[in-house]
């Protein structure tokens, strides 16, 4: 340890953003305990008169400095700033750290608070310098390239310089500001001495279509000055190529939206006949949803723009059945969910895997099934970006019916399997208990055996693996039960 | 007809695309060309690059490849029946203006939309060609958001994916029987099918494949849509109802809601306004409460008879002058749900507090460093040394916070 001294300390760095001797620096200064108000911190060789010139005392032997990567990361940025405090504030939080270790946390802090505050300042400063550096063209042929003039508030231009080596590599350019400059060849990237506003270059040809654009872009209808400055401040409107159209386009656009409302709808434009004649003549008529049909086909069709019950509203469109039309076994499920809803096709969904995979172990033979919905569109609850499935009342399946039974009556099938409790009621009119009556065959009125049945999306509820196993071979049981029933 | 130069077209395309209230250029993967040796980066979050003084971000150039259409829906300004100067790029023509603006950092990137001439495929293949010269001819690494015309076949939508950042379908209107009624040529079926196509498509191509393990590259800024609000007479408790279902169906990164303005030669069959900017603005905040907040979109309005946000004040604050029961919350003690509830914190601040209440209790004034307006926040929070004590259910709370009227719209 070094006596105690009550001459203050002077920290000396190369230039404004000096991060590698600040932080050496610091790290000597505080290892040795010196408090933050002892330091005097300066940069190039203005050396401050009433400090003595003593040089850094060595890093103490025998003491740790532990700090959070996440200083590091902050500080980097915060030594950015234009603020001659900022090396100060930077030493005091590090040598509060010491005993502070979540000091960072603590955002109400002042001084975190400070810190947050000057890292905003330069983050802002960096994004605002990413959207307002104006390049113009200078030079022909192949010696093309690019110059800047922009004026930031902080000393950012090392720290940004990359971004647009990113993003302009394949260009050659230059972008000049009183705090340094940058210089992309192409290979390199090149940091410079401040430049002044006189080495700024001259608008290009370009500049005319842009600012062409910004005027027409601009909906006088909508004027929001105010949200216009709070996002791009007068400050940088000097080096803004479009900012000399702003006080115009302000002052006219009460006249222009008050023109646009006052003005008379005009007759139609001469060839509005001529493309209404040519696309829109032979406009195909939607389906009359209540029209006698001839054919499943048909029905299909207008089942697409069915309005019996109000569940079209929320849903994509409606999953008809899939199958031959001379099946002779029609599954009958509950409704779609959200993948046959995306899709258009019944059964694609996590319950179709499960009740594919059941219908091949059990041999049941593809070719003679026909699979369909007891409702034809999906009923959810949004959440968030999910879809909760909502079961459909009895008042949608009575409506849906329509479809159900259209679909039995071109196909005639043999057998109807009601899977689950919706599909059993729409099958036979009526709600039934299907625990209880699962394995059952009903016949109805019309001659139609339904097999009853769960549901396949059930098994997948169960969250106990044995016991949805358990319930899967009673499914499989079910299906041979049906294969069985058609040999017979 | 006069040939018109460039800037004549980008004149009437660029006005002929305004409407469309979209324009971020956030969301994409990361990108830059370093390796490529072509111009063009996105970073993840996007550049606004200019503001007009409409308060709008100057993104992306947004223009339309022809203002030409055959359809006749009557909010928009390129209507068939318009009487609007009528002009047509050329596929160079796009690209050229894409590169040159992008060299001067004009712009992240190109927003391209059309009027729909002769077939829809016709028209969608000559934006995916353009999209297609930029990426791979002139290896453009920007930005590129494609307004995908949702008749057009599977093939060009795949195309479209790989160069896009983002496509949008616009669903034009909150409801069914507004676009029946305004664009009688456009099918809602056709754009939500088409939704759910795109939606397919992102997520079967979000699936590694078996083979190489790999994702290919499908518009990974996702999709987005748009609505007009103010042309029909659907009030915002239904808008919200259209936007919950879309976000929770098609998997959305947003719900653009722009407000129906005055256009150039208005169509006899819709008058003008002024557009409702505020009630723009309060949907927008709605819509962040669902999304961000944990509202869901019933309670939102649930205080509200005519089923229309209070364009006075926000909707969370709304929300909470018609919810005192569930104040004052104490910001030492509540959880993340219901610090996000209280008027004033945002969820920046919520984090903010909820990591300094790890190692020490908050008083008023640290709650004040937290957020934006401590007045506005005191009458719903307790914090150490402080109670709002009868504040919370006083009268004329909702006087007090909203203060001396304010302007509603600076039309």
């Amino acid at each position: 340890m070094i006596p105690t001294s009550t001459t203050l300390q002077t920290a000396p760095l190369a230039s404004q953003t000096d991060f590698a001797a600040w932080r050496d620096a610091a790290r000597r200064l505080a290892t040795n305990d010196i408090p933050p108000a002892d330091i005097v911190w300066t940069v190039g060789d203005n050396s401050d008169l009433f400090a003595a010139d003593t040089p850094l005392p060595a890093v103490a032997t025998g003491v740790t400095l532990n700090v959070p990567r996440e200083f590091i990361d902050r500080a980097e940025a915060v030594i950015c700033h234009s603020d001659p405090a900022r090396f100060a504030l930077l030493y005091r939080i590090l040598f509060r750290l010491r005993t502070e270790p979540n000091l960072l946390k603590i955002a109400s802090d002042p001084d975190v608070m400070k810190l947050y505050e000057m890292e905003k300042s330069v983050r802002r400063d960096i994004h605002k310098m990413r959207a307002f550096v104006r390049f113009v063209e200078v030079g022909e042929g192949e010696d093309i390239r690019y110059a800047a003039w922009f004026e930031p508030d902080h000393f950012i231009v090392e720290r940004n310089a990359p971004f647009f080596v990113r993003r302009f590599t394949g260009m050659a350019w230059t972008i000049l500001t009183p705090k340094g400059t940058a210089e992309w060849d192409g290979e390199t990237l090149t940091i410079g001495p401040p430049a002044s506003k006189t080495d700024a270059p001259a608008a290009d040809a370009t500049e005319d279509l842009w600012r062409t654009y910004f005027t027409n872009i601009f909906n006088p209808a909508r004027l929001k000055v105010k949200a216009m400055q709070a996002e791009m401040p007068k400050k940088y409107w000097k080096n803004l190529p479009e900012a000399t159209l702003i006080p115009d386009l302000i002052k006219g656009a009460d006249r222009a939206a008050r023109e646009m409302i006052e003005r008379m709808p005009t007759v139609p434009a001469p060839h509005h006949a001529k493309v209404q004649e040519k696309y829109w003549s032979a406009k195909e008529t939607p389906a009359d949803a209540e029209a006698p049909t001839r054919s499943l086909d048909e029905a299909q069709r207008q089942a697409e723009g069915c309005r019996r019950c109000p569940l079209w509203r929320d849903a994509t469109q409606t999953v008809f059945g899939e199958g031959p039309q001379d099946a002779r076994i029609v599954f009958v499920g509950e409704q779609p969910g959200d993948q046959e809803d995306i899709a258009g096709k019944p059964f694609v969904g996590p319950a179709g895997k499960v009740f594919d995979g059941v219908l091949d172990e059990a041999g049941v033979d593809r070719r003679i099934t026909y699979v369909t919905n007891a409702v034809k569109h999906f009923k959810f609850e949004p959440r968030g970006k999910r879809r909760i499935h909502s079961k459909p009342n009895a008042g949608e399946v009575q409506a849906c019916r329509w479809w159900v039974e259209q679909e039995l009556g071109f196909i005639k099938p043999d057998l109807a399997v009601a899977l689950g409790a919706t599909a059993a009621q729409s099958l036979l009119g009526k709600a039934i208990p299907v625990t209880k009556m699962r394995g059952e065959v009903v016949t109805r009125e019309d001659g139609l055996r339904v097999f009853i049945t769960i549901h396949p999306s059930f098994i997948l509820r169960i969250r106990e693996r044995d016991e949805a196993e358990a319930e899967r071979e009673r499914f499989v049981a079910d299906m041979v039960a049906v294969r069985k029933l058609m040999a017979g | 007809m006069s040939v018109l130069s460039t800037r004549d077209k980008l004149a009437i395309l660029s006005d002929a695309a305004k409407y469309d209230a979209s324009c971020a250029s956030s969301g994409a993967a990361k990108r830059n060309s370093l390796k490529s040796g072509g111009i063009g980066s996105t970073e993840g979050m996007g550049i606004c690059h200019s503001y007009a003084p409409d308060g709008r971000c100057i993104s992306l150039l947004k223009i339309l490849l022809t203002n030409f259409c055959i359809y006749d829906c009557s909010y928009c300004i390129n209507r068939s029946s318009s009487n609007v100067k009528r002009a047509r790029f050329s596929i160079d023509e796009v690209v050229r203006l894409t590169l040159e603006f992008y060299k001067r950092n004009y712009i992240e990137g190109l927003f391209l939309s059309s009027g729909v001439i002769r077939s829809p495929d016709e028209t969608m293949g000559e934006m995916v060609e353009i999209a297609r010269r930029l990426r791979v001819d002139e290896k453009f690494g920007g930005y590129i958001h494609l307004k995908t015309i949702p008749e057009c076949s599977p093939e060009l939508l795949e195309q479209a994916g790989l160069y896009a950042d983002r496509l949008s379908i616009n669903v034009e209107l909150p409801t069914d029987e507004g676009v029946k009624r305004l664009a009688p040529e456009k099918r809602p079926e056709t754009i939500r099918v088409s939704m759910a196509k795109l939606r397919a498509k992102i997520e079967e191509k979000a699936d590694p494949t078996l083979k190489t393990k790999k994702r290919q590259r499908f518009a990974p800024g996702g999709q987005s849509t748009q609505m007009i609000i103010g042309a029909d007479a659907t009030n915002d408790a239904d808008i919200l109802g259209t936007s919950a279902r879309l976000y929770g169906s098609y998997q959305l990164r947003r719900v653009y809601y722009s407000a129906f303005s005055p256009i150039p030669d208005a169509s006899s069959a819709l008058p003008l306004l002024k557009p409702p900017l505020m009630r723009e603005h309060r949907l927008y905040q709605a819509d962040w409460l669902m999304r961000f907040y944990g509202f869901d979109r019933h309670e939102i309005v649930a205080n509200r008879q005519d089923g229309m946000l209070d364009l006075e004040i926000d909707p969370k604050l709304s929300w909470a002058l018609a919810n005192r029961g569930a104040f004052p919350v104490d910001v030492n003690r509540a959880p993340r749900e219901m610090l996000l509830r209280v008027p004033g914190f945002g969820s920046k601040a919520v984090k903010k507090m909820l990591d300094v209440r790890r190692y020490r209790r908050l008083r008023l004034e640290d709650v004040g460093r937290l957020c934006q307006s401590i007045a506005k926040v005191r009458p719903f929070i307790v914090a150490d040394g402080w109670s709002p004590g009868g504040a919370t259910d006083a009268e004329h709370l909702r006087a007090r916070l909203v203060g001396r009227p304010t302007q509603l719209s600076l039309f």
